[in-house]
């Protein structure tokens, strides 16, 4: 009765027509991203935070995770037109998608990723709206040892998965702690690592690094060389675009499986959309009776993980907005949104903020409708995006960048401090080192260090405070467990194929 | 495919991430580690900037330890390419104090397209002023939100 009353308060805040407004510039904007091939909806995201400062927060995180779960849909028009994925999520959906366009089914393989993604996504956002609540309640037992035992451990998932050396990614999720570390200590009103610099006493702004290293270092790397791919023809008309009776007949199980994996995926730090691609497509193969056939154009192997990465964000943000706690790059992005924005994610957030958390919700379920109606008719008319040059694409790109930037604080230091971030994720990328556990590090490292601090204040000093409350012992535990994986043979060659897939 | 810049990357990277763990362990040691209230501003920086030593020390001797296997050579036209973006992006920002974010802003344009990527100069000096004009009546009229402006007033 609470979730039906929370829901139907939603609606009133999302149906508002501002809301309304900004949430189809969300899932439009995050539409047009995910089929361009080399932006993705962090490094969107990261650029346009600084313009929704001004911004009704209902309106604005509506719109910011429009663009996140918006991306979704558009991911798979590249992947099954060009055999190019728009976004990392979309790259299994190559496999049977792109050959069911060379054999003259474009139309039904994209209608059945946007009726996949409509319904998986849905039932996503079906799992955050029950879900979320009662871990709310549960987490409200949680002290400052229980925080910072579970922000480890979603740190130690993310490093876990984020890329094949767990040594870099340690690295990363580290040098992530020290930026957070840049300013003047709360505490003690100390100043650490200032190199002298008055700029820095207030610390390095969130948003500098996260558009230094998502959106900069993208622009970098697609640079390094212009690749023309051949566009399919997109057939014209609705009619064209819809899978068939026995498609929809022939997708039912992977409609369920997509649902499932990826909620679940999705809720678990670390996990990721393509993580839950790749798992959904794996099972669906596995369960179904032509399974020699995946890899000739299937239509359940494009529905199963369109589901999946569709499905992922609704359990995505629960660990979000319940706990704190991002599980990916994205998510630690829309975190800095809402503390910027004056709100604290965590336990209290849906009772102390329902409007905006209900109105989150119920605008999740407007997007999904919006993107199957973008989706279904207009393919044809977002497939001409990628015909814009890409000369004028990044000069574009790099400008929001700085204007986002300079809208922060007006100040030309951030505007340096966004070049040396930008040329840190760019080396970061070429090295090998990924930049999720990076920007999660910087995200997580001040209330890391809040929540430690607190726990050995309570008990006076004393490190087995951390190891003796049971919660924080297990979830500790869980974390050492985590990072020990990779010494595992068996163990790490399962996450070595997992980030191999991915 | 693991190239050449990855795999002499990992030894200098590490030893980057080396002298940054030091550094913040030095640091660290000056503040206070444990006081009458609890931890000290040292305390945090303290632990991370060990494990960073020690992490980049075992990545350091790791790629010592395989050193033998060269993998493939470093492609410097992609760098160079990447570099020179970043580089031109970096002089476009020295340049906003004294010209502005429009003025500059449509010199690296201009210098995106007409030199990397080799469009007929018309074509750059088209792009360059539409964009940055753009820009400015975006940003700056429509949105209100603040350009750097330069010694011309805008």
């Amino acid at each position: 009765m609470e979730i039906l009353a929370g829901l139907l308060n939603g609606f009133a805040v999302a149906l508002e027509p501002a809301n309304l407004f900004w949430c189809f510039v969300g899932v439009l904007l995050g539409t047009v991203v995910g089929i361009l091939p080399g932006l993705g909806p962090p490094a969107t995201i990261a650029m346009l935070l600084p313009l929704t400062f001004n911004m009704n927060p209902a309106g604005a995180i509506i719109m910011l995770a429009g663009i996140y779960y918006g991306a979704k849909y558009g991911g798979s028009t590249t992947s099954i037109l060009m055999n190019v994925p728009g976004e990392s999520a979309s790259v299994v959906t190559c496999l049977d998608g792109y050959q069911m366009a060379r054999k003259g089914r474009a139309g039904p393989a994209l209608g059945i990723a946007a009726i996949a993604s409509f319904v998986a996504g849905t039932v996503g956002v079906l799992g955050l709206m029950l879900v979320a609540p009662p871990i709310a309640k549960f987490a409200l037992s949680f002290s400052s040892p229980e925080y910072f035992a579970l922000m480890s451990l979603g740190l130690a998932l993310v490093v876990l998965l984020a890329g094949r050396s767990i040594v870099k990614a340690l690295l990363a999720a580290l040098v992530g702690l020290w930026i957070a570390s840049v300013g003047t200590d709360l505490f003690s009103s100390t100043s650490r690592f200032t190199f002298g610099q008055m700029e820095l006493l207030s610390g390095i702004d969130f948003v500098v690094v996260a558009i230094g290293v998502f959106a900069l270092a993208e622009v970098m790397v697609n640079m390094e060389a212009r690749e023309e791919t051949q566009l399919l023809p997109v057939p014209k008309g609705l009619r064209n675009l819809l899978p068939t009776l026995q498609d929809l007949k022939d997708c039912r199980f992977a409609f369920v499986n997509g649902s499932v994996i990826g909620f679940l995926v999705g809720a678990l730090p670390g996990g990721g959309s393509t993580i839950a691609s790749f798992l959904s497509y794996g099972l669906e193969k596995a369960v179904s009776p032509r399974r020699e056939q995946f890899g000739t154009g299937v239509i359940e192997g494009v529905a199963a993980p369109e589901g999946a990465n569709n499905s992922e964000t609704g359990g995505a943000l629960v660990p979000l907005l319940t706990l704190g706690i991002p599980g990916s790059g994205t998510t630690a992005i829309l975190l800095a949104a809402l503390v910027l924005w004056g709100f604290k994610p965590g336990p209290l957030f849906i009772p102390e903020h329902p409007a905006l958390f209900w109105g989150l919700v119920a605008s999740m379920y407007i997007g999904n409708v919006m993107l199957l109606i973008l989706n279904l008719p207009l393919v044809p008319l977002f497939a001409q995006v990628l015909r814009m040059p890409v000369y004028l694409l990044y000069p574009l790109i790099l400008g929001v960048s700085m204007v986002g930037v300079y809208s922060v604080s007006g100040s030309l230091f951030d505007l340096l401090l966004l070049m040396v971030f930008g040329l840190l994720g760019y080396l970061m990328r070429k090295l090998d080192y990924p930049s999720a556990p990076l920007i999660l590090g910087l995200a997580l490292g001040a209330g890391m260090e809040r929540a430690l601090r607190q726990s050995l204040m309570m008990s006076e000093g004393k490190l087995s405070i951390l190891v003796s409350r049971p919660i924080s012992a297990v979830m500790l535990s869980l974390a050492v467990l985590v990072l020990l994986i990779p010494m595992f043979g068996k163990l790490n060659a399962w996450r070595l194929r997992a980030l191999e897939q991915g | 495919m693991e190239d050449g810049t990855r795999k002499s990357g990992d030894l200098w990277s590490g030893l980057a991430l080396a002298a940054l763990g030091f550094y913040i362990i030095i640091q660290a040691s000056q503040w206070e580690y444990l006081g009458p209230d609890g931890p000290g501003a040292g305390f945090f920086p303290l632990w991370y900037g060990v494990v960073i030593l020690g992490l980049s020390v075992l990545l350091i001797v790791s790629h010592l330890r395989r050193a033998h296997d060269r993998g493939n050579p470093t492609d410097w036209s992609r760098l160079g390419r990447a570099l020179s973006t970043w580089f031109s992006l970096a002089v476009a920002v020295a340049l906003f104090k004294p010209l502005g974010f429009v003025i500059s802003f449509a010199l690296l344009t201009y210098f995106i397209v007409a030199v990397m990527y080799r469009r007929p100069l018309a074509t750059a000096a088209l792009v360059a002023v539409a964009t940055a004009a753009g820009f400015y009546l975006v940003f700056d009229l429509a949105l209100s939100v603040p350009l750097p402006v330069g010694m011309l007033g805008f």
